[in-house]
């Protein structure tokens, strides 16, 4: 096995924080139980946790294949591209992050967003790609969640967003804080059409985000578990000068102070929609 | 003019030990002993040429300081100033009653207008009471009674923003600070009054914008307006909170660069040194402008403020469509 140990160590090497890390290869191992589980097994299993249910991340367009009809999703505003308008710069430049990550995933930016049916039912629809910049917020982002509204007050159809997302996009600065209004103010436009919004969200949701559109839903639903907040808990901690309870600022805690209507597992979230499309639509 | 700053910025310091010099040579004089007339007005030519040189090429980590300087006009100075009759108005009617945000009735040129602000202390003591300017959801909640109100009885609305950002604390988090925050956009967007906001110092992120979202956004000239403080920005991006002179760079954060960059509407002018150095003047020029953008709102109905509003937010956002 010589050989081995002089070859550079490709397969161990540090991936970029925005490629998916964990999800490669023929096996998985659950963040939370630490169990290696095969991935097929996992996929199958919406990528919860055979063993402990513990949800774990699932990608944005699995996500909508499974949760819509079959073959009825439609993806609208792809070709929204991010700019720099800062021309912001940290330890990387923001475009070539933007074009490594891009790459990396093969996505323009953090949302993807269309139409699809659920129980035959035409919903707008969109979910946040987490693996983005850890599903921040810039123009982009705010620009497709403002459509998916625009969209859905178009059609008189239902809007469903899924979040997933650290909050703002800072290397957008103001570009990025504003999209918090332009969305929220998309949201006030369609309650006059009478259809239902519904918020889902995901593990994590924090920062502008949950401070805008997600925490907006006429319905909010969260995954078991999930991180959701305004700050975050090492923001907290670092306030407050003390370390935060077990459970705090999970989608449990939240369900028991009254800030979110229901936690659904995934296995029921296809079901739950389609009763809240058919209840309401 | 120096009367009143308790902690100058290193960077005003060489001013106002100058000012200092002036002031006791004016004062040896009046005591009549020696006759300093020449000298005074020669240091007071040279003050006037320092000052022109410190604030004519001020870095924006400067303005940063300078939008937090404690010897600033704060909410409640611009209301002493500005608005007689002021009413102040407590409480969310669901929690509690969060002096980090101050709302009531006044009068403005004679009309009766909305007041809600940002309020920070001005020593130790104020400061734990305003929780530094801080808001907890009560703040937030209190703000959208305040402006639903004022749209029941068709007043205006004048927010003046200030805060280094929502408080992010236990109790925030379990009674829904996102929540509430939300909200505000939300409706803010959907009022049937004008609605100005103005930054007057500091606009921390989502904190800021829930009482943010008017007809016009005004900015004080020294005021900034970010998405994160440039020092949460130096420990996230740069790795280090000591670098915040950079990530105040990147995030092109003051009322200059928002005003380039088309966000704002409107620079308010502060008087010569900063807005702390008049806190008259300040509020006379903030008067000006306020007065001049609401006889203009005046002139929109109820609709088309909401349509003015919203067209407004909708149009912020730089991205491509491909192709
Ligand atoms: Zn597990």
């Amino acid at each position: 096995m010589a050989w081995f140990s002089k070859k550079p160590r490709i397969a161990t090497a540090p991936e970029p924080i925005e490629a998916p890390s964990r999800m490669q290869g023929l096996w998985a191992k659950c963040e939370s139980c630490d169990e290696i589980i095969y991935r097929q097994e996992l996929e199958k299993n919406l990528n919860v946790c055979p063993h402990c249910e513990h949800h774990l991340p699932w990608t944005a367009r699995a996500r909508l294949a499974s949760l819509l009809d079959p073959d009825s999703f439609e993806e609208f505003d792809k070709e929204l591209e991010p700019q720099d308008p800062l021309g912001f710069s940290d330890s990387k430049k923001y475009k070539d992050r933007l074009r490594s990550t891009r790459k990396a995933l093969g996505e323009n930016d953090a949302f993807i967003s269309g139409v699809g049916r659920i129980e035959g039912k035409p919903v707008s629809i969109g979910c946040f790609v987490f693996e983005f910049m850890g599903g921040s917020m810039g123009s982009v982002v705010g620009e497709k969640v403002t459509r998916i509204f625009e969209r859905a007050h178009e059609l008189k159809c239902p809007a469903i967003v899924f979040s997933a997302s650290g909050g703002a996009r800072m290397q957008e600065g103001i570009f990025s804080l504003m999209q918090m209004a332009k969305t929220s103010a998309a949201i006030a436009r369609f309650r006059n059409v009478g259809k239902p919004y519904i918020s889902v969200l995901l593990h994590p949701t924090t920062g502008g985000v949950a401070a805008s559109f997600s925490w907006l839903g006429d319905i909010i639903l969260a995954e078991p578990k999930a991180l959701i907040g305004f700050a975050g808990p090492r923001v907290i901690e670092q306030t407050i000068r003390q370390k935060l309870p077990e459970g705090f600022q999970r989608s449990e805690f939240l369900v028991e102070h009254g800030m979110i209507d229901a936690i659904v597992h995934r296995k029921e979230l296809r079901a739950k929609l389609g009763q809240l499309v058919t209840l309401l639509g | 003019m120096a009367n009143g700053i308790n902690y100058p910025l290193d960077f005003e310091r060489p001013l106002i030990e100058l000012e200092k010099k002036i002031d006791e040579l004016k004062a040896l004089s009046a005591s009549g002993s020696v006759d300093f007339t020449s000298e005074i007005s020669k240091l007071e030519k040279k003050a006037k040429k320092l000052q022109t040189e410190i604030f004519s090429d001020l870095s924006r980590w400067q303005v940063v300081q300078l939008s937090r300087h404690s010897s600033r006009p704060y909410f409640l100075d611009y209301v002493q100033y500005l608005f007689p009759e002021f009413m102040e108005l407590a409480g969310d009617r669901r929690f509690g009653e969060d002096p980090s945000i101050v709302g009531g009735f006044a009068r403005f040129d004679g009309r009766t207008v909305m007041l809600i602000g940002h309020q920070k202390g001005r020593n130790t003591k104020e400061n734990m009471a305003r929780n530094f300017g801080m808001p907890r959801p009560e703040g937030y909640r209190k703000a959208l009674r305040l402006m639903e109100m004022a749209e029941r009885f068709g007043k205006p609305i004048l927010t003046f923003v200030d805060t280094p950002g929502a408080y992010p604390g236990i109790g925030a988090e379990e009674r829904g600070q996102a929540e509430a925050i939300a909200v505000n956009l939300e409706v803010m967007s959907r009022l049937t009054v004008p609605i100005i906001a103005t930054v007057i110092g500091e606009g921390g992120s989502g904190g800021a914008l829930a009482i943010g979202v008017g007809n016009r956004v005004l900015m004080l000239e020294n005021s900034v307006y970010s998405v994160i403080s440039p020092e949460g920005c130096a420990s996230i991006l740069f790795r280090d909170a000591t670098k915040a002179d950079k990530a105040a760079d990147a995030l092109k954060l003051t009322a200059k660069d928002l005003k380039g960059m088309n966000v704002i509407d409107e620079l308010v002018p502060e008087p010569a040194g900063g807005a702390h150095r008049d806190h008259a003047k300040a509020a006379e020029n903030l008067a000006k402008v306020l007065r001049k953008n609401l006889a203009e709102l005046a002139q929109l109905s109820g609709d088309e403020l909401i349509q003015d509003r919203y067209q407004k937010f909708r149009a912020l956002g730089v991205f491509s469509e491909g192709r």
